[in-house]
């Protein structure tokens, strides 16, 4: 299965980013990770679903399991207005970097991460991390967890719908089947 | 360095003009007789002179590439996938690709204002001879050019001195230009040295093509005062002929405003022009009106106000033609760079061109000869304004036709998909189409009038020209006064201001330049200065962000350069002019070090880059930053030791230049007094960093104002700020306070129990405030 990038234009390279096709995928792959770390740009507080915003799944998700947080951008503020505290607040090109270094000990200094979920953050500055980490982070995983497709993360949502979105993030949730 | 100094004496010839005797000239670099500064180290340095400072800056501040592409098609091996450890046929790796790429857009920049800088000390060589002096600030600067001084050691003092400035910045971008070549450079480090030098040249033929305009065109001359001008669609009196002037090479629109003068019509017509062009004209003469920065150029055309439309060079729509000719407005190109396809009529009577421009035979002319641009643009707007009468309402919609057009709307979303900035037009289409107009109105406010979802919409809708429409009410008030650019910063300025900055009590100089391709709308970089301007830092700008600046109102009416002094001191913001007046703020940061420290300029790059490096906090923000010469001028920023922080766009550059603040090793520098190594954490933290949104932006800018030579009153102002921010912005105390805090001294008194918590927590141990260099003596050529 195929997909072209959100922003038209944004194609990638030869090496393109696999499809979640359904939950069980984002939730095997984030189950299956040791050190998973969630990286949430501005637009998760942004970004209505239904009654919710993108960011109270990033805190479910996150909280339920066990995910450290980096908060980019401003998006620290939503964080602590809904109750949750960031395990860190850093610029997005600055986790990206760290990402790339395989001695670096990780959010809480306890190991390299092997999953990076990306989260809301501006279209073309994901695709542009993602890039930098599908090529240098050898080492690591990412997952896209927007509703657009990001060639250049190792897995995907295509472009869909909020309501099939809200659909992926309940049942990765455990709150709804797939 | 290869500039050579040829000199010729003839005693006597026999020519074909007659008898020639006794004649002396020289071609290349001038003696220097009267400047008894002694010569540094590096007078125009070769590509790899300034190799070690490179690589030292480097060293701490690594790429982080961030591929825009994963293929090379730069040759016919290619394509060739790079993708993770391949290499291309020619062995290049990743990292190289994207230095490589870097590197080729710096030459972009840098010969792009090489090139302007050349043809406009040419055109005024003609005009007012090579020996006109350069007098950029009157009695109030004496160090006159110093970019020139410090990198070719030369002090130039008339026009024709320049000259020899852009043959070794030609010479220079040749050679770089050459390393991108396939089986040239591919060390991603040495080309990072590359461009850090092409940056140099960059911010050195800026200077030239500044102080030769300011000096022959008398602009303001470092005038604090300078003129409040107007700015803005709404200030142009569209019952007058109406000339519009695109791009960056003023000599044109000079021509077009001395004709007018002349023949005593400068209030019958009202010149307006968009990007560095206008801000160039309204130093020239405060009649003249910008309407604003590149992304206004479809609204402002479409518009149909202008009667004929001028461009000279950089950053025109290549589809100026097109878009003009639907409007019947004719269009003259004056430089030999941008052509048009356009028939050169150079050589044609004046009154030739202008019956076939007004009679519509032809929808433009090239004239290479700015003189004839000024009679030729002034005659045909007085003829032509009167016949156009009735299409000045241009393509501007009714709300009934846009609500029409609007109807047609699929919702395939091609539009928004094709926006750069991601925009929900089509969901304001349909809230449009159902007379709801306030989201197509948003969208007016953030949009860089790119035209990009008209190109994508199978039902070719006007798209921009909608959200014209729904932001009409704004687009006709927008009526603001900028400061008109002053030049350069005397010296007596920097006197005084000199030691607050070192010792860090003035918090810092930020300079908020570049393009306008912003993410979210002007507003955002407007209130970033008038914030910074309020907590007293010195606040430049210049080029499209100084218009933006502009372009913004408080709830009285009045826009910041109506509120804040022009002076290069703490509170104030100062528009020092167009692109090429960037200049001047680096240049304003290397005069700290030879007018306050008394640090010797000449050919001396290394030693006073060291200096401005660890003491003089200035930070730049190219919010918007689009093109190729915003990365050469930021690299030259990078090379003086000056951070730049871009917006969410500034990834697509591919690479950052990152510190990393918990690599205690790579933030020691060397104690002067006592050659011992010290740490001093990481100020500044990165060189060249992209950030997500104009909050974390201001939080960035104080961070990076930091510098290990803060006195500990300086210390404790900056981090008042950054935490203030911080707290303020981002919604925590930074976790980073430990890191900077050298002594308790450092401490801002308000906040010290939560501070001093901190610290407990972190291990925190007191170090000392060295006199920091990361020169290690040795290295220093006496
Ligand atoms: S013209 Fe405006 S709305 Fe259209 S694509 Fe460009 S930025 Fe987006
Ligand atoms: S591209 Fe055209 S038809 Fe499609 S959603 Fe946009 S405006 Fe509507
Ligand atoms: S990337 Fe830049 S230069 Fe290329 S087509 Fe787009 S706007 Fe033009």
């Amino acid at each position: 299965m195929t997909q072209d990038a959100w922003l038209t234009a944004e194609v990638a390279g030869p090496k393109k980013a696999s499809l979640i096709t359904k939950p069980e995928i984002a939730d095997a792959m984030i189950r299956r990770a040791k050190r998973p770390v969630f990286i949430v740009g501005s637009i998760a507080a942004e970004i209505d679903l239904e009654e919710k915003k993108l960011i109270d799944y990033v805190i479910a998700m996150a909280k339920r399991c066990k995910i450290q947080v980096v908060a980019t951008g401003n998006t620290n503020n939503e964080f602590l207005k809904r109750g949750f505290t960031p395990d860190a607040v850093m610029p997005a090109v600055d986790i990206g970097n760290r990402l790339t270094d395989h001695t670096w000990q990780g959010v809480d200094g306890k190991g390299p991460h092997d999953l990076a979920i990306f989260a809301g953050l501006p279209y073309q500055m994901a695709w542009t991390i993602l890039s930098g980490l599908k090529n240098f982070a050898p080492n690591l995983k990412t997952i896209s967890l927007d509703n657009v497709y990001q060639p250049n993360a190792s897995w995907s949502f295509s472009n869909i719908s909020i309501k099939t979105w809200i659909m992926n993030l309940e049942a990765i949730l455990g709150n709804r089947e797939g | 360095m290869g500039t050579k100094e040829i000199n010729i004496s003839i005693k006597e010839i026999e020519t074909e003009i007659g008898n020639i005797k006794d004649l002396r000239f020289s071609v290349g670099r001038l003696a220097q007789e009267t400047w008894d500064e002694p010569q540094g180290p590096t007078p125009f340095p070769s590509m790899t002179a300034l190799r070690n400072w490179d690589l030292t800056l480097l060293n701490r501040y690594k790429p982080f590439y961030l591929p825009f592409c994963d293929l090379c098609c730069l040759c016919t091996f290619g394509k060739c996938d790079l993708t993770g450890d391949k290499k291309g046929a020619c062995g290049i790796t990743m990292p190289g690709q994207q230095s490589r790429i870097v590197l080729l857009a710096a030459c972009i920049g840098a010969a792009t204002h090489t090139s302007h800088a050349r043809e406009l000390v040419t055109h005024l060589i003609e005009e007012f001879g090579s020996d006109t002096r350069l007098d950029p600030g009157g009695l109030n600067i004496k160090v006159e050019a110093p970019i020139t001084r410090l990198v070719c050691g030369m002090k130039p003092e008339t026009l024709g001195d320049l000259e020899t400035v852009l043959d070794y910045s030609e010479q220079q971008i040749t050679s770089l230009l050459a390393c991108t070549h396939t089986g040239q450079e591919g060390n991603p480090l040495d080309l990072e040295s590359k461009v850090l030098h092409t940056g140099m040249i960059d911010h050195l033929s800026m200077e030239v093509a500044d102080i030769a305009q300011v000096s022959a065109y008398d602009l303001p001359k470092a005038d604090p005062n300078a003129p409040l001008v107007d700015i803005g669609f709404g200030s142009v009196d569209t019952t007058k002929p109406v000339i519009l002037v695109i791009g960056h090479n003023v000599p044109p629109s000079v021509e077009i405003m001395d004709y007018m003068q002349d023949n005593e019509l400068t209030g019958d017509i009202e010149v307006t022009g968009i990007c560095c062009t206008g801000i160039d004209m309204t130093r020239y003469s405060p009649k003249a009106k910008i309407i604003g920065p590149i992304s206004w150029q479809i609204r402002y055309i479409r518009s149909g106000i202008p009667d004929i439309i001028v461009v000279d060079e950089q950053c025109i729509r290549t589809d100026v033609l097109d878009e003009a000719r639907v409007l019947k407005i004719p269009v003259i190109a004056t430089s030999g760079k941008n052509c048009l396809g356009l028939t050169d009529r150079t050589g044609d009577p004046p009154d030739e061109i202008i019956d076939d421009l007004v009679s519509g035979t032809i929808d433009g002319a090239l004239i290479l000869d700015p003189e004839k641009v000024g009679v030729v643009a002034v005659k045909t707007a007085m003829e032509i304004a009167p016949r156009r009468k009735k299409d000045k309402k241009g393509i501007f919609l009714s709300h009934e036709e846009a609500i029409e057009l609007a109807k047609q709307c699929t919702q395939c979303r091609e539009c928004r998909r094709a926006c750069p900035n991601d925009m929900h037009i089509s969901d304001a289409i349909k809230a449009f189409s159902r007379e709801d107009p306030a989201m197509l109105a948003e969208i007016y406010d953030s949009c860089v009038g790119c035209i990009r979802c008209e190109s994508a919409c199978s039902e070719e809708i006007p798209i921009h020209s909608l959200i014209v429409a729904a932001g009409e009410d704004t687009l006709r008030n927008e009526a603001f006064r900028l400061r008109a650019g002053r030049g350069a910063i005397q010296d007596i300025e920097i006197r005084q201001v000199g030691g607050p900055i070192v010792l860090g009590e003035i918090p810092g100089i930020v300079a908020f330049v570049g393009c306008a391709n912003y993410p979210k709308g002007g507003n955002e970089l407007a209130e970033m200065a008038i914030e910074f301007a309020n907590r007293r830092f010195i606040t430049c700008t210049s080029g499209c962000a100084a218009m933006t600046i502009g372009m913004y109102k408080n709830e009285d009416g009045k826009s910041p350069y109506e509120i804040y002094p022009g002076n290069f001191e703490a509170g104030a913001i100062v528009n020092v002019g167009s692109c090429v007046s960037n200049a001047h703020i680096s240049g304003a940061a290397v005069k700290i070090a030879s007018i306050f420290a008394r640090r010797n300029l000449r050919g001396n790059y290394a030693e006073i880059a060291d200096y401005v490096y660890n003491r003089v906090g200035a930070v730049g923000v190219a919010w918007g930053a689009m093109s190729q010469k915003a990365a050469s001028i930021a690299a030259g920023f990078w090379r003086l030791g000056i951070p730049v922080i871009v917006g969410p766009h500034g990834t697509k550059y591919r690479r950052m230049l990152l510190g990393r603040a918990d690599h205690d090793e790579d933030w020691y520098v060397e104690d002067a007094r006592t050659n011992e190594k010290v740490y001093v954490g990481p100020v500044p933290e990165h060189l060249f960093i992209s950030v997500e949104t104009k909050e974390e932006a201001m939080v960035m800018i104080a961070k990076l104002s930091m510098r290990p030579n803060d006195t500990s009153r300086g210390r404790a102002l900056k981090l008042t700020h950054y935490i203030d921010l911080h707290r303020r912005l981002l919604g925590s105390m930074p976790t980073d306070i430990h890191r900077f805090v050298r002594m308790e001294a450092d401490i801002p008194i308000t906040m010290k129990e939560d501070i001093v918590a901190i610290l407990q927590e972190k291990d925190w141990k007191e170090t000392v405030i060295p006199d920091p260099t990361l020169i290690p003596k040795k290295e220093v050529v006496q």
